[in-house]
Formats: structure tokens, C-alpha cells, sequence
């Protein structure tokens, strides 16, 4: 009998195994951006695929956002899947002409004879004391884009299964990698990784009957640390973890939400013209009847991403998020 | 006194000796746009080369005129002509092979029509029924990119990918003179000679970005001159001169195809209309200018040298202008049909496989057609 590895491994790590797996079974797999080579990117997530695949797989870009994903459209043209890393979240602003004049539109552009299977990994959100231009959330730019999949991970085993999806994909994905999870362990195996939900599918996390949490990315386990503490109040809270923003999942999320009559949508990005706001509108549309209360939001505020040193008040955490579970049970009481 | 200068202080130490990689002077365009027609170097031009760009010429003029007589009729949303631009256009798609690829920005159709694309797909784009009409993999033509310079950097792409994968493929990313000034064309050109990507760029260099003269483009002394800080040669060209414009692609390509990377290629050459049939170009430039330029069109150019040489004559003009006749008629027959479009292809290819989301809007639009119908039906049947 043969004893399976399953020890603790970092969502990096898994990040990294994902490429280095993809580029072995698919020659075709090409990494490219600004330190991902020699460097192994600043978060270390590339490292060794350049030294394993070569420079012709593993590429160091000149840096240039819009260069490095725009010449990645001609290379996906060719026939090649690349796989873009774009440092930081607000990095990312130079190529979104490319990303949505170019990569979101080419299939439909060509009626399907040209799609482009690239997958845009970009580290996003805050909590890890970057400055100004290092914690954006920007998936509501993204969502907002027909043509693209956006996908967040918040698990280790997501983090893989997703990223190895992302890659196969034939469709453009924007991969957004909770930055602050980056180091965030959990046991995994990965002799047998890919056993994950496919991409459009949203998981519960924690079953539970007072109120649905809806959240994705870095506010999961901010979400399911919220669950534990609320048991002390005697509520039992469910927890959804998205981890696909576009396909939406409205299947599993309404039927979550009918089961507590209570929602409550946790993210980092900005509240107004966030993606909270969307979510709250489709599950008002199709769960009315079984709503108790209204769809709250608990979000970051409208507010530029602050300061490091401040950014711990912006940052929905765990007492705001009951506080608002509170305000469900008022209006269910009121 | 500063410290620094009192004496005994703390010198730095010189530092490490460093020169340019490279001597940019063989790098920088003539000052001169190259020519050949009426030049000596002309008597060597090969005749066949000469007869299938008049043909191409000729052809191309005759489709400009057309397709503006269309927008007048309502039949294309609008039309950016390239005429007094053919000889770049034409030798564009003559200097490539048929594996090479062609990138061209939305006033390229002669190209992208004269490197073999159906005359009508070209213009879909144009007259609204879809986006890009043609297979881009048929002909190797990128889509007519919109967005300025944005197609340049997926010409590196392409170009470098398949050199990785050893296939000896050139591309051509064809740009207009404002196209320069973007974004997109830097990290193009820095991507493609950093790579040593087999691309050639070709800047149409026809004055006016809209209605922005180049002086208000560019500082530079020629936009062929940008190329040397990229590290890649700049060659300047007579845009209206085919057969140089021909020949210095052509070198381009050779360049690139052996592994010497990119050339940036500006030719330089005049709109002779507007920048669309929605502009007047009467508010930014003089008449005498016009027709300062039409004096050294392209078309006459060619007309002169190949008469001249006895390699033309009468009949042989009128049987390319009977051939250019032929393809307008037949485009304005196909382009007066109307389009049989089907609305359900809206949800067809945003995704490989449809979302619920789109399953449902499909759905919706599905109902709204019947009812559309049935409504459509009754009022028929009503009239009876």
C-alpha cells in the first residue's frame, strides 16, 4: 500500500505545482510577465518553472502591461495558451485596453473562429500592508466585461483546480489571487489536486440555518471566522464561497439564501458599483418571496484603497459582519 | 567651501566604464524617402512585379471609390478611404508570403482584400452586420483592428510564437502616422526588438490623424527615426512609389524571416480624402496641398514607368480598368443585398459554452421573436 503525501501546503505552492503541471502536460503552456523568470515573481508563485521549462516558457517581459498581455493575444492566435501575471492589481490598468477591446472580444469578434485560451493571473486585494497601487480590488471592472471568466480562489485545493481549469480553458480567464491567502496553508494532496468544483460552480463552505454569508476570495475565511464567533450569539451562519465571479452561480446561491431567508454579501471591494451590488439584485430578483430581510452588503468603504496603516478600519471583519447578521434578525423581528 | 571640496575630503570614485550597447548609425533612415520610379534603378525592376502591382492598383482605387459611392447610399455606416495610399497598401500584401501573417488597422481593406480576403467580408466591419467577416486563419489576416496601434503588440505575439515553434513566419503590422503616438506602438516595438520578433512595422504616414497634422503628432524628425530607439532599423519610403515601397517591405521581410528582427518601415504618402465620409477635410488643409499630392499619385506613377517602358499600352489600361469594373459591380451587387442576419447569433460566441446567464437573455430574445411573428402573422392574416 502506498502512503499519499497530505501535508500542509501554502496557496503559492499550489499556485506554482498548477503552472508546473499544466506547462508539463500541455507544451503549449507559456508563462510570461516581469520577474516571473529569474525572480520566481515577487510573490514567488513562478519560482523554478523558468529553470525546469526554459526562458521560452517561463518569460521574462520587458515591463509593460499592455505589451506583455497584448503580445500575448498574437501568441494564443498561433496556437500557444498563455498564462500572463500582471505583479499587482493596479498593475494591471495599462493592458485593459487589451483585456477588453482585444482578449474579452476576439471569439466573438471572429464568431468563434478565433478564440484566445489565455489565462490573466493577477495577485489582488489588501491586508498585507502594501502601498498605494499594491491591494485594489478591481473584479468589478472585470465582471463587467462580456467575454471574460473571473475566477477567485480562497482555498488551497481551489487554488489549484481552479488555476489548472483557468489554463485549459478556451476562453479567457481573469484569475484573481487573494494576495493576503498567499500564505495560508491547508492539508492537500497533491497526488490527486484536481478534484474541485469546475469553474462556475459556487461551494458552501459551512452549512447553516440563521443567515447565508455570500462572499469569494479573501474574505472567506474572514467569513468563516465570523460563523465560529457567531455561535455565541446562537446563530448559525452559512457560508458561500463564490469563486467564480463570472459564470455566476445563481443556482446554488439562491438556493442557499431560500433555505436561511437571509443574505449577506462580503467582499473588499467598494461597496457603490461593487460587485455586492449585483449580487444582492439577482438574489432580490429571484428569491423575494423567501427573503426575511433585505440583502445587506458588508464591503469596503467608497473610499481610493487607504493606507497600510489604516487599512485594517476599510476591511470588512468579522464585527462588522455580525453587526450586520444583527441588523437580518432586527428586520426580521421589526 | 562644501565639504566636498575642502581638501582630503571624500571623493566618489569614477564610475564603472559603460558605452551603448550598439552604434545607432546604421540603424537611422536615409534622410531622403527612397524612390524608384522614375529613377534609373527602375529599368531593373522585374516587369511582372510592375504589371501585378498596377493591376492591384488599379483595382484598389476602383474599390475605394466604390465603397465611398456605398456610404452615400446608405449601404456601409462609413468608409475610411485609402486612396492615394494604394501603393502601400498593395505592396503590404504582395511583400508577404502565404504564410506570413497580415495585421491591419480599419483603413487597411485593400490590403486585407489584395492578400486574397472575399472584396464584400472586408467590409462587414464597415456595414455593421459583423464584426469581422472573414475566417482570419483563411488568409492569415488579423481582424481590422479599430483601437489605434493596439493590433502591433499581437503581431509581436504571433511573430515570436511561431519562431518558438521553428515555423520561418514573418507578420506585418500595418499603423497610421497618429497610431505612433499610443501606447501600444512603444511596447509593439520594445517587445518585438527585445525578442528580435520577425515583424516588420509599416507606418502609413498620411499627414493627418483625423485632422492633426503630423507637426502636432510628433516632435521627431521622421516617425522612421523612432525605430533607432528601439534598437531596430528605420527605413523611410516613398509611400506613393510601389515598387520601392514593394522593395523595402520585401528587404524588411527577408530581414526578418533570416532572424535579423524587426525594421520599422515609414512610408511616406497623403490621403487624398477625408479621414471617413463623416469629416471635412476642407476645415484643416488647402486645396493646393490636395493637389500638390494628387499630382504624384500613385496610380500614375506606375501608369508612367510601365508605358514608358513599353510594358503597357492602351488596351492593356483598358483591360485593367475592364477587370477593376468587373469586381466593383459584383461588390455593389453583393453589397445592395441585404444581409440575412440571425439574431439568435448574438449569444453564439461571447464563451465556448453559454452561461445560464446567456441561456436565460437567449431564452428572452427567443419568446420576443415569436411574438414578433405571430404578431406580424395576425396582421397578415387580418389583411385578408
Amino acid at each position: 500500500m502506498t502512503t499519499v503525501a497530505v501535508k500542509p501546503a501554502t496557496m503559492a505552492q499550489a499556485l506554482t505545482r498548477a503552472m508546473r503541471d499544466a506547462m508539463a502536460a500541455d507544451p503549449t503552456v507559456h508563462v510570461m510577465g516581469e520577474d516571473v523568470g529569474t525572480l520566481g515573481g515577487v510573490f514567488r508563485v513562478t519560482d523554478g518553472l523558468a529553470k525546469e521549462f526554459g526562458e521560452d516558457r517561463c518569460t521574462d517581459t520587458p515591463l509593460a502591461e499592455a505589451g506583455i498581455l497584448g503580445t500575448a493575444v498574437g501568441m494564443a492566435m498561433y496556437g500557444l495558451r498563455p498564462v500572463v501575471e500582471m505583479q499587482f492589481d493596479a498593475f494591471a490598468y495599462p493592458a485593459f485596453e487589451q483585456l477588453i477591446s482585444h482578449v474579452s472580444r476576439m471569439r466573438n469578434r471572429t464568431r468563434g473562429r478565433m478564440p484566445l485560451p489565455i489565462t490573466v493571473r493577477v495577485p489582488y486585494g489588501g491586508g498585507i500592508g502594501g502601498v498605494e497601487h499594491h491591494s485594489d480590488s478591481s473584479e468589478a471592472y472585470y465582471m463587467a466585461t462580456p467575454g471574460l471568466h473571473v475566477v477567485t480562489p480562497a482555498t488551497v485545493a481551489d487554488a489549484y483546480g481552479l488555476l489548472r481549469q483557468a489554463i485549459a480553458s478556451d476562453d479567457p480567464v481573469v484569475f484573481l489571487e487573494p494576495k493576503r491567502l498567499y500564505w495560508s496553508k491547508d492539508t492537500w494532496n497533491p497526488e490527486q489536486p484536481t478534484d474541485v468544483e469546475p469553474i462556475g460552480r459556487a461551494v458552501v463552505r459551512r452549512p447553516g440555518s440563521t443567515a447565508t454569508l455570500i462572499t469569494y476570495g479573501p474574505s472567506l475565511p474572514v467569513c468563516l471566522e465570523a460563523a465560529e464567533a457567531a455561535r455565541a450569539e446562537g446563530w448559525d451562519l452559512e457560508v458561500v464561497d463564490l469563486r467564480s465571479l463570472v459564470p455566476f452561480d445563481d443556482e446554488t446561491v439562491c438556493a442557499a439564501v431560500r433555505r436561511t431567508g437571509r443574505a449577506v454579501v462580503v467582499h473588499e471591494s467598494t461597496g457603490f458599483g461593487g460587485p455586492g451590488g449585483e449580487i444582492a439584485a439577482r438574489i432580490t430578483e429571484r428569491c423575494f418571496h423567501h427573503l426575511e430581510a433585505p440583502v445587506l452588503r458588508v464591503a469596503g468603504f467608497d473610499i481610493p484603497y487607504p493606507p497600510p496603516m489604516l487599512e485594517r478600519h476599510h476591511l470588512p471583519g468579522v464585527d462588522r459582519i455580525l453587526d450586520a447578521v444583527a441588523r437580518l434578525q432586527w428586520e426580521a423581528e421589526g | 567651501m562644501t565639504v566636498l571640496e575642502q581638501r582630503g575630503a571624500y571623493r566618489p570614485s569614477p564610475p564603472p566604464a559603460w558605452q551603448p550597447r550598439m552604434d545607432p548609425a546604421p540603424l537611422l533612415p536615409d534622410a531622403e524617402p527612397y524612390r524608384v520610379l522614375g529613377t534609373e534603378a527602375a529599368g531593373k525592376a522585374d516587369p511582372g512585379l510592375l504589371r501585378r502591382l498596377y493591376a492591384q492598383l488599379v483595382r484598389g482605387r476602383r474599390y475605394n471609390t466604390q465603397a465611398t459611392a456605398l456610404t452615400k447610399q446608405g449601404r456601409l455606416a462609413v468608409y475610411p478611404s485609402s486612396t492615394g495610399q494604394e501603393a502601400c497598401e498593395v505592396a503590404a500584401a504582395l511583400a508577404l508570403e502565404e504564410r506570413d501573417w497580415l495585421f491591419p488597422s480599419y483603413r487597411d481593406t485593400l490590403a486585407v482584400v489584395a492578400r486574397g480576403v472575399d472584396p464584400a467580408e472586408a467590409l462587414t466591419l464597415l456595414r455593421g452586420d459583423w464584426h469581422s467577416g472573414y475566417d482570419p486563419y483563411a488568409h492569415r489576416v488579423a481582424p481590422l483592428s479599430t483601437p489605434l496601434a493596439t493590433q502591433l503588440p499581437h503581431a509581436v505575439g504571433l511573430a515570436h510564437a511561431a519562431r518558438l515553434k521553428g515555423d520561418d513566419v514573418v507578420t506585418l503590422a500595418m499603423v497610421g502616422d497618429g497610431g505612433t503616438s499610443e501606447g501600444d506602438f512603444h511596447e509593439a516595438l520594445n517587445f518585438a526588438a527585445v525578442w528580435q520578433a520577425p515583424v516588420v512595422f509599416l507606418v502609413q504616414n498620411n499627414g493627418f490623424a483625423i485632422s492633426v497634422p503630423l507637426a502636432k503628432q510628433t516632435a521627431a524628425p521622421s516617425l522612421a527615426h523612432k525605430a533607432v530607439g528601439y534598437g531596430m532599423p528605420g527605413r523611410l519610403v516613398d509611400g506613393n512609389d510601389a515598387v520601392a515601397v514593394h522593395e523595402v517591405l520585401s528587404d524588411a521581410v527577408r530581414h526578418a524571416r533570416a532572424g535579423g528582427g524587426p525594421t520599422l518601415v515609414e512610408a511616406v504618402t497623403y490621403r487624398i480624402d477625408a479621414h471617413t465620409n463623416a469629416d471635412d477635410a476642407t476645415r484643416y488643409r488647402e486645396d493646393a496641398e490636395v493637389a500638390a499630392w494628387r499630382a504624384h499619385d500613385p496610380v500614375q506613377l506606375l501608369e508612367r514607368e510601365l508605358t514608358t517602358r513599353g510594358l503597357l499600352d492602351e488596351a492593356g489600361i483598358e483591360a485593367a480598368r475592364q477587370d477593376a469594373e468587373t469586381m466593383a459591380a459584383e461588390l455593389r451587387d453583393r453589397m445592395n443585398q441585404d444581409p440575412e442576419l440571425d439574431p439568435m447569433d448574438l449569444f453564439d460566441h461571447v464563451y465556448a459554452e453559454t452561461t445560464a446567464q446567456l441561456r436565460e437573455q437567449r431564452a428572452l430574445l427567443r419568446a420576443e421573436l415569436e411574438a414578433e411573428q405571430e404578431q406580424h402573422g395576425e396582421q397578415e392574416g387580418g389583411a385578408r
